[in-house]
């Protein structure tokens, strides 16, 4: 029991540590530039490994992290050539670098515990097994106080330099004009994506890391107006795809890694789909209401330009409506319908006249 | 009679080029403090970048930049910048007034939250461009005047001496322009310096009093009844305006 209570927290630790700095990136549109980092911080990692012969040495997370300030160093170099765009400069670099990884593993490495599995998908299953034990007593799995640590170096940089966060990100020249060195905090935040992905790849391995960075900044991003805000729910959607994710990979014996990747990908959707105001129902929703208005609003604009004249028995009478307004029969069946039951117009017969309501919306729609 | 006073912004002697392709060449340019100043030129001509240059957004190639005769790095606080509105991302996530109050970030220095009365600083500067109703606005539902008027109040919490606008017209319906022109010449009589990246000859008369007509080079400098006329406009412009000697 007390394992499986180890991998939650795990998870959940790893997931929010990483949905923090992941509202930034997303925000800068950076995205990509997390999975450039988790990839060719392998090399990092390699050459720490010869040295310290363990995947679990703050060394090794020290070098990974250089590596992956490394990484966007370069992106920007090419990009700065103008000769190439930042997506190509992006797509160029960190392979590069992961097969410089991935030549070392498979020349020095190969009787050592460092498999390629480990690092594309991690295993977080075997993570409790790690164990971090100081003078004989021993403190809990090691990839919980690493990504413990990481999750309040996060928390305390975002809340430190909140303000200049949020200039940069919104105005990065007016940041420049009043004195506040975008670079500085550009590589700071890109430091601690780096140091964040290094320590999540532990536990969920390279590719999946993306999705947990990515993955809840962008669905908070859906529901809310506000940066604090975003912040928190960021970390909250983070936490239940872990805990979610990690249920149902229990339940069905599949990757712990694998299935709470794809629960980030379900909560983006279902928040996508189905979040009030903005999601894609509500704005179709809204559509198909706008539609049916602006039909009631030109019928009762129709029935007020002709009421009281000698025509408008012709003009108003039901069967008739829809060679006047040259709309199909059966759509104008349906406006009239909307019509009756919002009680604009009323029916006497074969003819419509307008309810007082129905001439005030024809009013007003005519003074704006 | 006051003492002298130095030039609000002198820049000399100032090329900005990218690859070797002057973008600005050689420019002398001294801006008298107190006046409202357009600089105007067609597309390309440099205008956007000669304020950037000023700003320090830019790399010089040559030449530099005095802001009451010391460098801008030393000054920042008492410069404001209003960028082009499509500068930004509309859609980020926050409100009007959070947006203003990012004029007293400056002020603020590195950490400080903005306090109480940053807050209302932020809250008069609102009330002067007519947004006060807007403050908790979302800023992705404001139409482009709005976002115009964010923008300059954002510049006016700054309560700078020299503000520096690229094209605060832009795409902003009749009633905003008029709103903003009041503003602008409102800090000329409180004795500011406004420098103005401008595109509409037609209203430059009735807006400006001081014009710097720019392509690449400097075509002229000066007060808008010695400096805006029909031969400099034709330097600056080549063939292109005709449509001014109905005027």
């Amino acid at each position: 029991m007390q394992v499986h209570i180890e991998i939650l927290f795990i998870a959940i630790v790893t997931s929010s540590a990483c949905a923090i700095p992941g509202v930034f990136l997303v925000l800068r549109r950076m995205t990509l530039m997390s999975d450039a980092i988790s990839h060719a911080i392998l090399p990092g990692i390699v050459i720490a490994f010869f040295f310290t012969h363990t995947l679990s040495s703050p060394l090794l997370i020290i070098a990974a992290a250089g590596t992956g300030v490394l990484t966007v160093v370069l992106v920007e170099l090419l990009q700065k050539t103008e000769l190439i765009k930042e997506d190509a400069a992006i797509g160029l670099t960190f392979p590069a670098l992961f097969s410089v990884g991935v030549i070392l593993i498979s020349r020095y490495t190969r009787n050592v515990h460092l498999d390629m599995d480990a690092v594309l998908l991690g295993e977080l299953a075997y993570a409790p097994l790690n164990r971090l034990t100081v003078l004989g007593i021993d403190l809990g799995p090691s990839a919980l106080i690493v990504m413990g640590v990481i999750l309040i170096l996060n928390l305390v940089f975002i809340s430190l330099f909140y303000k200049e966060l949020k200039l940069i990100t919104f105005d990065i020249g007016l940041a420049a004009t009043l004195g506040f060195t975008p670079a500085l905090i550009h590589y700071g935040l890109m430091t601690l994506v780096s140091i964040t992905t290094v320590g999540a790849f532990d536990a969920v391995g390279s590719i999946l890391v993306v999705a947990l960075i990515a993955g809840p900044a962008a669905t908070a991003y859906l529901m809310t107006d506000n940066l604090t805000r975003m912040l928190v729910l960021s970390a909250i959607i983070g936490s239940i795809n872990a805990v979610v994710g990690y249920l149902l990979a229990y339940q069905f014996d599949v990757s712990i890694a694998g299935t709470i990747a794809s629960v980030t990908f379900l909560a983006f959707v279902s928040v996508f789909l189905l979040v009030p105001k903005r999601g894609l129902l509500s704005i179709s929703r809204r559509h198909l209401r706008q539609k049916w208005e602006f039909a009631q609003t030109m019928l009762v604009i129709h029935l007020l330009n002709h009421e009281g004249l000698p025509e408008a028995v012709n003009e108003s009478e039901i069967a008739h409506l829809h060679e006047h307004l040259q709309w199909e029969p059966s759509f104008a069946s349906k406006v009239v319908r909307y019509a009756l039951n919002n009680r604009c117009v009323s029916q006497d017969d074969t003819q419509l006249t307008l309810t007082d309501r129905g001439r005030t919306i024809a009013e007003q729609a005519l003074v704006q | 009679m006051q003492p002298p006073q130095t030039n609000a912004i002198s820049v000399m002697d100032l090329t900005v080029a990218y690859h070797e392709t002057p973008v600005l060449w050689d420019i002398d340019l001294d801006v008298p403090p107190g006046v409202l100043l357009a600089i105007v030129g067609p597309n390309g001509a440099g205008k956007t970048t000669l304020i950037k240059a000023i700003l320090g957004l830019v790399r010089t190639a040559s030449g530099k930049v005095l802001i009451h005769d010391k460098p801008y790095e030393v000054q920042r606080k008492i410069v404001g910048y209003v960028p082009q509105r499509g500068s930004v991302d509309w859609d980020f996530p926050t409100n009007v007034l959070d947006v203003v109050m990012m004029g007293r970030y400056g002020a603020l220095g590195w950490i400080r939250r903005p306090s109480k009365d940053d807050r209302e600083l932020a809250m008069n500067a609102l009330e002067k461009v007519g947004m006060e109703k807007y403050r908790h606005r979302q800023i992705s539902h404001l139409s482009g005047g709005q976002q115009q008027r964010v923008f300059l109040a954002r510049a006016l919490v700054q309560d700078s001496n020299i503000y520096l606008m690229d094209e605060p017209f832009q795409g902003v319906d009749a009633t905003t322009e008029r709103a903003i022109v009041a503003i602008l010449q409102e800090l000329r009589e409180n004795g500011k310096t406004v420098v103005v990246v401008h595109h509409d000859l037609q209203t430059v008369t009735d807006y400006f009093d001081w014009v710097t007509l720019l392509n690449i080079r400097r075509i002229a400098s000066g007060p808008v009844q010695d400096t805006f006329t029909s031969e400099n406009l034709r330097e600056a412009y080549g063939g292109r305006i005709a449509f001014m000697k109905n005027r």
